[in-house]
């Protein structure tokens, strides 16, 4: 075997003790498309063995111009585009949006509005959950756990499509209001629902939490202590997982949050396996959330009366002329929702942590009346921009195996982290 | 309207570092000379607990002057108290000192900021591109970037 002998060669040459060849470090690509990561992504590693040693990570694979886009179109016609944020939960997207804008114009939602998009978001939030656990569940090799979670999640993408026709690109809201009223049986399907999905939980916790492969590739790996994730501007499981009690919808309360009845579960150690447990915890939380709301929710308009934002109905549309002009109004370039000069934040609790609209509208040369019909800009504050921008720090002095639970665990959305 | 506590700490170690100071929609602001950013962050992470930078952005306000707003969202997660901060840049002048220092997150935001508007960070070690290729020219989040401009083809040309 020629290949064999020049091996040897080579191995008699270089003295055993030589510390040279023992202390040779490689570099290595991980991405920008790898089969073990959830995006396009790149993670530049030098390694000393199998250790990592330094990293950099490098993002804008996936880069749309979001902002751009929405200062482009109208105030209506940007949520299409917070679809495409997070894609797994894109109900979270567009109440955010929603709701950033609705405070520049001072409305709130009559009472069935807020339950219904208190209702999606938590079938969003869900749904995020599943995939995220599941995917890094496959990862470690637990595969049945993600076509057990998948299965559930296809229960709550159902649902979504039964109230607005999508899986994944919603456009389920309005400025000021939701655009239909609940299908007949809904709320029904909702409670079927999360009793499958409890019982999928309760599966998957058998399989993984007393798995023993699982839990020691989880525990006390890429270890972020609250201070230090506090500093790099985590939040969201990622953060309550460090042991931080931060959560938006209990702290800055929108919707019907502060009016229903259910925890914020926190982690101690900061490291994979408390960011898995809390996301569990969390979606049992949620479960609790959309059964408080189909018990209590009342009925009602599901959007608020002002002509000015909210289309009327099709039947006035097409019936009087009253309706037809309101119609045009809204939709003829140039009219549309005329928001006053002024700028908000407004953040709602994403799937993976805090997601902020800032919101500007400026009025343009063109304007007569101060108000603009697109937004000057639109800023989001994606909550796994900081989380990768940490991820080097995490994966700084562990494993190259490491890497793919740790980047499982922060739950990276391309579309959101590139915008 | 009555001043925030942050503003008269803020003005009692820089008396003219605070130009403008407003609550609007519920949020409050605060507008600050770009020049002493750094130390009017430090008091407010230091004596108020400021400790989170959740977001830091630009708007670009052409074709009025200054043109540029830099945008500052503080966050302290134990009392749960906001705080906006804006200074406004000059275009001849798009310049402003890094808080990298301060918060280690904002790396990568002012990354984001160079790469989408062009304006400076001033001790930065590390200022390139984020989102788009270093090739790239311009700041295609500049209200005055042409939209249909087309950029050169990176990568293999057959």
């Amino acid at each position: 075997m020629p290949e064999l002998d020049a091996l040897s060669e080579i191995k008699a040459a270089v003295p055993p003790d030589e510390p040279e060849f023992q202390q040779k470090e490689m570099l290595l690509n991980i991405g920008p498309a790898h089969p073990a990561m959830h995006g396009i992504i790149r993670i530049m590693t030098k390694l000393e063995g199998e250790l990592v040693v330094e990293s950099e990570v490098e993002i804008g694979y996936l880069h749309r111009a979001f902002e751009k886009s929405c200062e482009e179109s109208t105030w209506n016609q940007a949520i299409i585009y917070t679809d495409r944020l997070n894609y797994v939960s894109s109900p979270i997207n567009n109440v955010g949006y929603c709701m950033a804008v609705e405070k520049l114009l001072g409305l709130e939602l009559p009472p069935r509005g807020q339950y219904i998009r208190t209702l999606l978001c938590e079938i969003a939030r869900i749904s995020d959950h599943l995939t995220c656990v599941g995917a890094s569940a496959m990862e470690l090799g637990g595969f049945t756990v993600f076509l057990y979670m998948i299965k559930g999640r296809e229960y709550l993408w159902e649902l979504i499509e039964e109230y607005c026709g999508a899986r994944v690109t919603t456009m389920t809201t309005r400025v000021g209001g939701m655009p239909y009223d609940l299908p007949e049986g809904w709320l029904d399907k909702c409670l079927w629902v999360v009793k499958e999905i409890r019982e999928i939980l309760n599966e998957c916790d058998i399989l993984l939490t007393n798995n023993r492969i699982f839990v020691e590739r989880m525990e006390n790996i890429a270890i972020m202590p609250a201070e230090r994730a506090i500093a790099w501007g985590w939040t969201g499981p990622c953060l309550r997982g460090s042991g931080v009690a931060y959560d938006v919808r209990k702290d800055f309360p929108y919707l019907v949050y502060d009016q229903l009845d259910w925890e914020v579960p926190v982690g101690r150690r900061g490291d994979n396996l408390d960011r898995y447990l809390v996301r569990m915890a969390e979606m049992e939380q949620s479960c609790r959330i959309i059964e408080q709301c189909v018990a209590r929710i009342p009925g009602g308009p599901v959007s608020c009366d002002n002509k000015r934002v909210v289309l009327p109905d099709k039947k006035d549309t097409y019936g009087n002329i009253e309706g037809l002009m309101n119609h045009f109004k809204l939709i003829m370039y140039g009219h549309g929702i005329r928001v006053p000069e002024g700028e908000v934040y407004f953040p709602v609790e994403g799937g993976n942590g805090e997601l902020g609209f800032y919101i500007v509208s400026h009025p343009d040369e063109h304007s007569k009346d101060g108000c603009n019909d697109r937004a000057w800009r639109v800023r989001c504050r994606p909550p796994c921009f900081t989380t990768v921008a940490s991820l080097q720090e995490m994966i700084n002095g562990y494993m190259v195996a490491d890497i793919v639970p740790t980047f499982g665990s922060i739950n990276m959305i391309g579309g959101e982290l590139d915008r | 309207m009555s001043k925030f506590p942050e503003h008269i700490a803020i003005e009692k170690a820089h008396p003219t570092a605070v130009l403008d100071w407003h609550e609007r929609f519920g949020d409050r602001t605060m507008i600050v000379e770009a020049k002493q950013i750094v130390e009017i962050v430090r008091i407010l992470k230091d004596a108020f607990g400021y400790d989170m930078l959740v977001d830091l952005t630009c708007v670009d306000y052409l074709p009025r002057r200054p043109r540029f707003e830099m945008v500052y969202h503080f966050l302290n997660v134990e009392s749960k108290t906001r705080l906006r901060v804006k200074a406004q840049l000059e275009e001849s002048n798009a310049r402003i000192p890094t808080l990298t220092g301060l918060y280690p997150i904002a790396d990568w935001f002012e990354r984001e900021v160079w790469d989408l508007f062009g304006i400076k960070f001033e001790g930065h070690t590390n200022l390139k591109r984020i989102m788009l290729y270093e090739e790239f020219e311009g700041h295609p989040l500049r209200k005055d970037y042409p939209k249909t401009k087309r950029q050169p083809l990176m990568g293999p040309q057959n």
